[in-house]
């Protein structure tokens, strides 16, 4: 290694890292270990911490990250697909490995070993980013783009504070090249106030329809502004902090947005709008949450010049991410896993399902785990209007790790007998006892909830597991 | 409280259990709510509409006036640092009236930051003073940016017996030499992880760091909070009709073997104090 020149040795450190990563991939999907997405990458790092630097960069269309609290991964996902309907090459990060070990993994994964990436100079990189990784990643990556969803209180065990996530953000974007386009979401004042100091190009999108304003808002965070301190007035809100806002005191307000959705209709199984410059589309994904997000993928589609045609396309083609109302049948039940992850996630979970026809009642069951991944702290289910559905379930459960908490929550949001279902196996059971051929089932768990389902509706033949599932 | 105050907060309404109802002022609820805090009223008021008594919620904001004669009851929670400071001001404008009220047997409530803001006085790591309403003698010192927050399950021995619940707070809480704790630690940091104390409690008025839905898994505080809200109104004799607590002691018994399952798993038997 002495006698080799300073770049010859970054080339094998990074091909003893990449032959690292490969080997800890196979290792860890031959030992059973889930799906082997992150572990390669966290031997890699430790091989190398310049990894994503080294791969990153080799990307001739450059990278665009997407990241927020909520909708990152739907996101990334329309605009993966709107890219394959471009025909531009691209690489991205698989669904929950958002930390740098994860995007480590996919480009040590798409490397040859001499760490190399194979027609890199026509390769686009799209990183679905956790919120606290964004500084790092935005000082490896170098990106063209970065694109943010929302900002939500999240699990504070592990993020602390929404203000610690926020200027989290502010120091990504000090280490992030000065023309790089910023996609915010004009929405959401804490993701607006981005702006300020940003002197390269900014990308707004945003909803634009009065019918969706409501006065029911969930579990609100309070937000001030950064500037004078003021609090926000809403002509319109659509959920939580989100909506047509203006300060009261100094009077900065929403922008005016360039990727705009009006016209929305949502459906169980789908959303249709209209959007400035694309024209009117159809996804099969619904909920306003959702629309914002597809919006966000609309103005990265914009900024990376794709064709009209590629965005309605890629709309219309986007299958629900792992457990975002994907639809499972079971012995003839249409089981509908509705993923929520924090309180603002699952208030807009609960929201649809107010919303929709409940024919002859729903069948609901939530599913909370309290592990890392979930979030140790299980007080945010405190914070979620159950208590909206009450009146539109025929039957109902509660399951997970922590079911004797969920069950007290239901009963308190006045759910009719919520049954307290301990595993997965019983649960399953015990909807298919409740239930018949042709019903639908909401199942709403947490994270790791949603493995456990996944892992008892695999056991069934329901569902392949999660890593052979793109 | 004297005879005739307590006629002049009853009136009518005592000789008849069928209308009884507690006041409760939920105190800046839009900026003190940061994990969980509405399952505290969520809880107050199923305990109570399951008893028949009615549940009369007000919400105070900063500027709002604010008339303690008018409550049988005070909640706040926790909020994040930079909402504290937004929301201090105006407590303290309102802290002699709090203070008096409790001293004629109004209950409270104060969870997490809430706590901190009914104590004397928060000390940040750089020695700014955010001054409190003093219910509780009690200071909390912020170690600073650096130090670790303390995280994690706590599980309490109190006067109402085991307490359950959640923490996660920076500054650490020293309370003066005649204030006594609201409970004393087995699972968690407590007030500061170094003496074994968590939270605070006087007369009717109890400060505690476990955050959010602390009364929905812990029933006995809830109703003691009840009961001092109706005698605070009613008079002494009044007493609660036990409820079937099944669900609710199924959920605190699993908070308290996650913490101890928790507790073993980290290799530390308990010591408060281990950050
Ligand atoms: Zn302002």
């Amino acid at each position: 290694m002495l006698s080799l020149r300073p770049t010859e040795q970054v080339k094998a450190r990074v091909a003893v890292a990449v032959m690292a990563g490969k080997g800890a991939a196979v290792a860890s999907r031959l030992l059973g270990r889930g799906g082997g997405t992150a572990l390669p990458g966290l031997v890699a790092e430790r091989v190398d911490g310049t990894i994503v630097r080294d791969l990153g960069r080799q990307l001739g269309r450059g990278s665009v990250l997407v990241t927020g609290t909520n909708g990152k991964t739907t996101t990334s996902r329309i605009l993966a697909r709107a890219l394959q309907e471009a025909r531009i090459a691209s690489l991205h990060n698989r669904e929950g490995s958002n930390l740098m070990r994860g995007i480590a993994s996919e480009l040590i994964a798409r490397a040859g070993p001499f760490g190399r990436i194979p027609a890199a100079a026509e390769t686009l990189g799209l990183f679905e980013t956790d919120e606290a990784t964004l500084p790092a990643a935005a000082a490896s990556l170098a990106p063209r783009a970065i694109a943010f969803t929302n900002l939500f209180r999240d699990q504070l065990d592990r993020y602390g504070e929404v203000d610690t996530v926020a200027a989290l953000w502010r120091d990504a974007l000090a280490l992030t090249p000065k023309d790089a386009t910023l996609v915010l979401n004009a929405d959401d004042p804490s993701v607006a106030e981005l702006a300020d100091g940003w002197a390269g190009p900014i990308h707004w999108f945003g909803l634009d329809d009065p019918a969706f304003a409501t006065e029911q808002v969930g579990a609100v965070d309070a937000r001030w502004c950064r500037t004078c301190g003021g609090s926000f007035a809403y002509s319109r809100r659509y959920f939580a902090h989100a909506g047509w806002w203006r300060c009261t005191g100094c009077g900065r307000a929403r922008a005016e947005t360039e990727t705009t959705a009006t016209d929305i209709r949502l459906e169980l199984e789908r959303a249709t709008f209209r959007v400035s410059g694309v024209g009117e589309v159809t996804m099969p994904l619904t909920g306003l949450y959702n629309v914002s997000n597809a919006l966000a993928a609309v103005a990265l589609a914009k900024i990376l010049e794709l064709p009209a045609a590629a965005v309605v396309a890629g709309l219309a083609g986007v299958r629900p991410a792992f457990g975002r109302q994907e639809l499972v049948e079971l012995e003839g039940r249409r089981l509908r896993l509705m993923l929520c992850k924090n309180p603002a996630g699952a208030n807009q979970v609960f929201r649809l399902l107010a919303a929709i026809d409940p024919g002859p009642g729903l069948n609901v069951a939530v599913l909370l785990n309290d592990r890392f991944a979930d979030g140790r702290d299980v007080s945010w289910i405190w914070d979620v209007d159950y208590e909206i559905v009450k009146d539109r379930l025929a039957a109902c459960w509660a399951s997970g790790d922590r079911v004797e908490d969920m069950a007290l929550r239901l009963r308190y949001a006045g759910w009719p007998s919520p049954e307290a279902v301990k595993g997965p196996a019983a649960l399953l059971d015990a909807v298919l006892a409740a239930t018949h051929a042709g019903n639908d089932v909401f199942l709403v768990p947490t994270y790791t909830a949603l493995l456990d389902l996944r892992a008892e509706l695999a056991r069934r033949g329901a569902v392949r597991e999660f890593w052979k599932n793109d | 409280m004297s005879a005739a105050q307590r006629v002049g907060y009853t009136g009518a309404m005592a000789a008849d259990p069928a209308t009884r109802s507690i006041r409760v002022a939920h105190l800046y609820p839009d900026v003190m709510n940061v994990y969980g805090d509405r399952g505290n009223v969520i809880a107050l008021r199923y305990r109570c509409e399951a008893r028949g008594i009615g549940f009369e919620l007000a919400e105070v904001n900063v500027g709002d006036p604010f008339d303690p004669a008018a409550f049988d009851l005070v909640l706040i929670g926790g909020g994040q640092d930079r909402e504290q400071r937004r929301i201090a001001g105006d407590l303290v404008a309102k802290g002699p009236d709090i203070r008096a009220a409790i001293d004629r047997g109004m209950a409270a409530l104060a969870v997490c930051g809430g706590f901190q803001l009914f104590a004397s006085r928060y000390v940040d790591h750089d020695g700014g003073v955010i001054p409190g309403i003093g219910v509780f003698d009690a200071e909390t010192r912020h170690p600073g940016p650096l130090a670790d927050r303390c995280i994690g399950d706590v599980v309490l021995m109190t006067g109402l017996g085991e307490v359950v619940g959640f923490e996660n707070h920076g500054g650490r809480t020293y309370l003066g030499p005649r204030q006594a704790p609201f409970g004393t630690v087995r699972r968690g940091f407590g007030n500061n992880g170094e003496d074994g104390g968590e939270g605070a409690i006087y007369r009717n008025a109890y400060g505690t760091y476990l955050h959010g839905s602390v009364l929905p898994k812990n029933p006995a505080l809830a109703d003691a909070l009840i009961l001092a809200a109706l005698r605070h109104r009613y008079g002494r004799e009044i007493e609660l009709a036990p409820l079937a607590d099944d669900a609710e002691q199924a959920a605190h018994q699993a908070a308290a073997h996650v913490a101890e399952r928790r507790s073993r798993a980290a290799g530390s038997p308990h010591i408060a104090g281990n950050h």
